[in-house]
Order: structure tokens, then C-alpha cells, then sequence
């Protein structure tokens, strides 16, 4: 009876939303009087980031401030339709949306500015702070704050625009069954390290080494906080989580958190965390969806560690010390 | 049944409430008096996320009865921020990234309180000690230990 030492190695694709309908989200922008913007969309912030990386995403297609953008996610009886916050698609779906609807949206407020300045629109540029300026003459400028003043109480205009992201749906083949169920997948590699106790059957996870390839992280600290905790939400998978810990009838199951386990503060293995950004072709700004596949490699990378480290093969989550045990035995019974 | 009087100081103010006999804290703070700072998780003490400071020591509200707080001294997160200034430990969250959903936050918040208000200084051991009986979900929980350390660090250098 022993402690042992086990390494794990697992990789993964992971689609960045679905097929299903052409998974299609919309969005809307329009412009305040005062020359903020309104981005109106049913995809929903659930602790992501949505917001944010919604707001970053309008700003820089319009040429403005992150802070001059107002996210509005809040109903989806009033808002332009989403299919959902789900399968890690929120930044690819909902920023394609927006980035369509900002650049119609800054082609009217290019529109009003040129008419302001006497100028065509095509030689407006905007400086990210707030200002339209004639592209080599920067002193013949109109503040965005005074161009939709302009819009609004002069001119008449809707500084507006409709953005939606639309996949042709895939159906698959008759014949091979063959179908493109994504258009852009995120990747990642884990590896784990791990002590089983071959005598209680207890897994400590010592270590795991992550590398996700995201697309492009167009917030860092977000993509690193989603990682780290999703690393940390896989390994719970692996090992602790389920709604019926250790009895195989499921009277006997768990009904609340205290019956439900996950690992505390006092349980983390070290975490590493390496981004890659490989830009996708079709996402905003070269997004891909990081939210769940960051979650997914570390439950084989520890099954794996688990049989280099004892010989036996789980394939039932969570790797419960009551399943090593029985593997162990069923192993030196054979 | 009849109502029973429950009088206590919430964050410097004065409260007075009339509650049914029964009626933990956390109902108390959120429904009737509404802070709504501390969140109900479980209801049943396992998640921590209503953790609050009564006369100095972590309890959690959904285990605690109102009327037993009579003539308490009850702090949450709610009344951390002096005019609209986050303290060290907040402002050491938001900095580390220590919240996504936000939901366990505020019990989190409490019991790092109750932590650094008695060893200013203290280990990574003693931080994962003091956050053990507290549930989050998103983070993983290193955001929030380092969180916890920042604000420590802060607080000393404050002093010094």
C-alpha cells in the first residue's frame, strides 16, 4: 500500500456555438443625444463579461471610448433576438452582431459629421476619444457629443444601426454523415499530475498545466480569470462533483450542497495557465469562445494521470476513491 | 402569531422591525430592511454567501434567528464603502479580478473582514482557513486568496 505518482495528458477541440437554425444572434446600436451609445441585445452577463466585452467590441468599431458604450442586455420580450447565452458563444455570436450594427450605426454618424464640416464622410476618421477630425487636416474637427446634438435636434437622423450574425445551417450527409456542426473551434492541452493513495483510493491533484488557444484575447485579464476558474471547475468534474456522491440508488442521492461536493479553498492544485492566440477567421477581432473547453481537458488529463499512476482505467465521473478501489480489486482479482 | 420586536445597529444606523418569531437575519436584512448585501445560496449554512458581522464575529444570517440580535452591532458589505470609497479589501477584489458572478462576494468579503480585523498580517494558510466556509463556483478561489493577501499588504502599509 502506497502512494503513487501519476502524469495525464489530454487535448481537446471545442466548437465555439452550435449549428442548430444558423445559431443566430441580432444586436442593436443607437446613439444617446449626447452622444453615447446604446448597444441593445437579449444575450445575457452571467459573470462572463458580457457586458464588457460587448462594450469594448462597439467602442472600437464606432471609434469611441469603452466608457461612451451602454450595454443593455436586460429583456428578451423588448431586445433584438439571441438564441441564447450558452455553448460559449456569447463574444463570437453577439460581437459579430455588434460589430455589423456599430459600423452602420458610425456610417450615419460620419454622415451627420461630414454634413456639419462641409466635408465628405469618406474623409472623416474618428480619434478614439470622442472626436471626428478631417483625415490629414485634425484641426477641422466636430466632437461626437455635438454630431449627435446635430442628429438628433437638426438634422433629423437616427444614429443607428442593426447588426445579426447568421451561419448557413449544415445538414449533414446522407451517405457519410459528414456535416460542419461549427465554424470556428477553440483548442486546449492539459496536463495533470497526481498522487493516488492506492489504499483509500484518494486523489490529490497536484499540479495541472494548462494551454488554451482562444482566437484572440480581446480582454486578458478576463480570459484569465475564465480560465482559472474553469481549470479549477474541471478538476472538480473529475473528482468530486455529481448529485449522487457514492450510491448507486438514486434514493440514497444527494438533494442540497451539503451533500454536494465541490473542492474549497484548501484543495486547488497548482494551475498554470498559457494563452496561445491563433485569431479565427470568422470571429470579432479574431474571438473564439474560451468559456467552457477551459473546463473540459483537465477530466481525461486526470483519468489519465490516474492510470499511469495505479493501472486502472475510470470512465464513470466523478473518479470517486469507492470507484479506484473497486477498479483495484477487480484488477488484482483478474 | 404575534410579531416580535427586534432592534439592532446595521452598518452606524438604528433599526427597529417588527418580524414573526422564526425569522432568520438574512430574511430580516434583505426583506424587510432591505440590504440585500448578504445572498441567500443554500438556507442552510453550507455556502457561506450570507455571512455577516454580528458584534464582531462571522455568523452566518440564514442559521441566525432576528430575534436573537436584539441590541447587536450588524456590519455587511453593504456598509464597507465610506461615501462612495471602497476599502482596501474591495478595492484589492475588483483588482485581482476575485469576482465573476459576484454572488458569494459579499460572504467572502465578511469573512476576510473578520480575518484581517484579527491578524492584519496573515498567512496564505491562514486566508484559506478563514475562506473555507465559503463557496464559489466561478474563480477557483486564487483570485480571492490573493485578493485577501493585497488587502493585508494594503492595510499595513496604511498603518506604517
Amino acid at each position: 500500500m502506497a502512494i503513487r505518482r501519476g502524469r495525464g495528458v489530454a487535448a481537446i477541440n471545442y466548437p465555439t456555438g452550435m449549428n442548430l437554425g444558423g445559431d443566430p444572434t441580432q444586436a442593436l446600436v443607437h446613439s444617446t443625444p449626447t452622444g453615447n451609445f446604446m448597444v441593445t441585445l437579449s444575450s445575457v452577463d452571467l459573470g462572463q463579461g458580457m457586458k464588457q466585452i460587448m462594450a469594448q467590441i462597439c467602442a472600437e468599431t464606432i471609434g469611441v471610448p469603452t466608457d461612451r458604450v451602454i450595454i443593455d442586455t436586460a429583456d428578451t420580450d423588448t431586445g433584438p433576438h439571441c438564441m441564447g447565452t450558452f455553448a460559449s458563444r456569447g463574444t463570437h455570436r453577439a460581437g459579430n452582431a455588434v460589430i455589423q450594427a456599430a459600423k452602420e450605426a458610425r456610417q450615419v454618424m460620419l454622415e451627420v459629421a461630414a454634413e456639419e464640416l462641409e466635408v465628405n464622410a469618406s474623409d472623416l476618421e474618428t480619434d478614439g476619444e470622442g472626436n471626428i477630425k478631417v483625415k490629414g487636416a485634425p484641426q477641422k474637427s466636430i466632437s461626437i457629443f455635438d454630431v449627435a446634438l446635430s442628429a438628433h435636434f437638426k438634422r433629423g437622423r437616427s444614429i443607428s444601426g442593426r447588426g445579426m450574425f447568421l451561419i448557413p445551417r449544415s445538414y449533414p450527409e446522407k451517405e457519410t454523415g459528414a456535416m460542419k456542426p461549427s465554424t470556428c473551434y477553440a483548442h486546449a492541452c492539459t496536463v495533470a499530475e497526481v498522487e493516488v493513495d492506492d489504499e483509500t483510493g484518494e486523489v490529490t491533484v497536484l499540479a495541472v498545466k494548462n494551454v488554451f488557444e482562444i482566437g484572440r484575447a480581446l480582454n486578458p485579464k478576463m480570459v484569465e480569470q475564465q480560465l482559472v476558474g474553469g481549470s479549477w471547475m474541471g478538476i472538480s468534474h473529475a473528482l468530486y462533483e455529481t448529485t449522487e456522491p457514492y450510491y448507486p440508488n438514486r434514493d440514497h442521492g444527494g438533494t442540497d450542497f451539503n451533500q454536494y461536493l465541490m473542492p474549497g479553498p484548501g484543495d486547488l492544485a497548482k494551475t498554470e495557465i498559457i494563452v496561445l492566440e491563433r485569431p479565427s477567421a470568422d470571429g470579432p477581432f479574431g474571438a473564439k469562445g474560451p468559456g467552457e473547453m477551459c473546463a473540459n481537458p483537465q477530466i481525461p488529463a486526470v483519468a489519465n494521470a490516474v492510470f499511469d499512476a495505479v493501472g486502472v482505467r475510470i470512465d464513470t465521473l466523478p473518479i470517486t476513491p469507492e470507484r479506484i478501489l473497486r477498479a483495484l480489486r477487480a484488477q488484482a482479482a483478474s | 402569531m404575534a410579531k416580535v420586536p427586534v432592534q439592532f445597529t446595521l452598518n452606524g444606523s438604528e433599526k427597529a422591525e417588527f418580524v414573526e418569531s422564526g425569522t432568520t437575519l438574512l430574511h430580516a436584512l434583505r426583506d424587510k430592511i432591505g440590504d440585500t448585501s448578504p445572498k441567500g445560496g443554500c438556507h442552510q449554512g453550507t455556502c457561506g454567501a450570507c455571512s455577516v458581522i454580528v458584534d464582531g464575529e462571522l455568523r452566518l444570517s440564514c442559521l441566525t434567528l432576528a430575534e436573537t440580535c436584539s441590541d447587536a452591532d450588524i456590519r455587511t458589505t453593504a456598509g464597507l464603502a465610506e461615501g462612495g470609497v471602497l476599502q482596501p479589501l474591495q478595492r484589492a477584489f475588483l483588482d485581482a479580478f476575485a469576482t465573476q458572478c459576484g454572488f458569494c462576494t459579499p460572504g467572502m468579503i465578511m469573512a476576510a473582514k473578520v480575518l484581517l480585523d484579527r491578524t492584519p498580517n496573515p498567512s496564505r494558510e491562514d486566508v484559506v482557513e478563514a475562506l473555507s466556509g465559503n463557496i464559489c463556483r466561478c474563480t477557483g478561489y486564487e483570485p480571492i486568496i490573493q485578493a485577501v493577501l493585497t488587502a493585508a499588504r494594503a492595510n499595513s502599509q496604511n498603518a506604517a
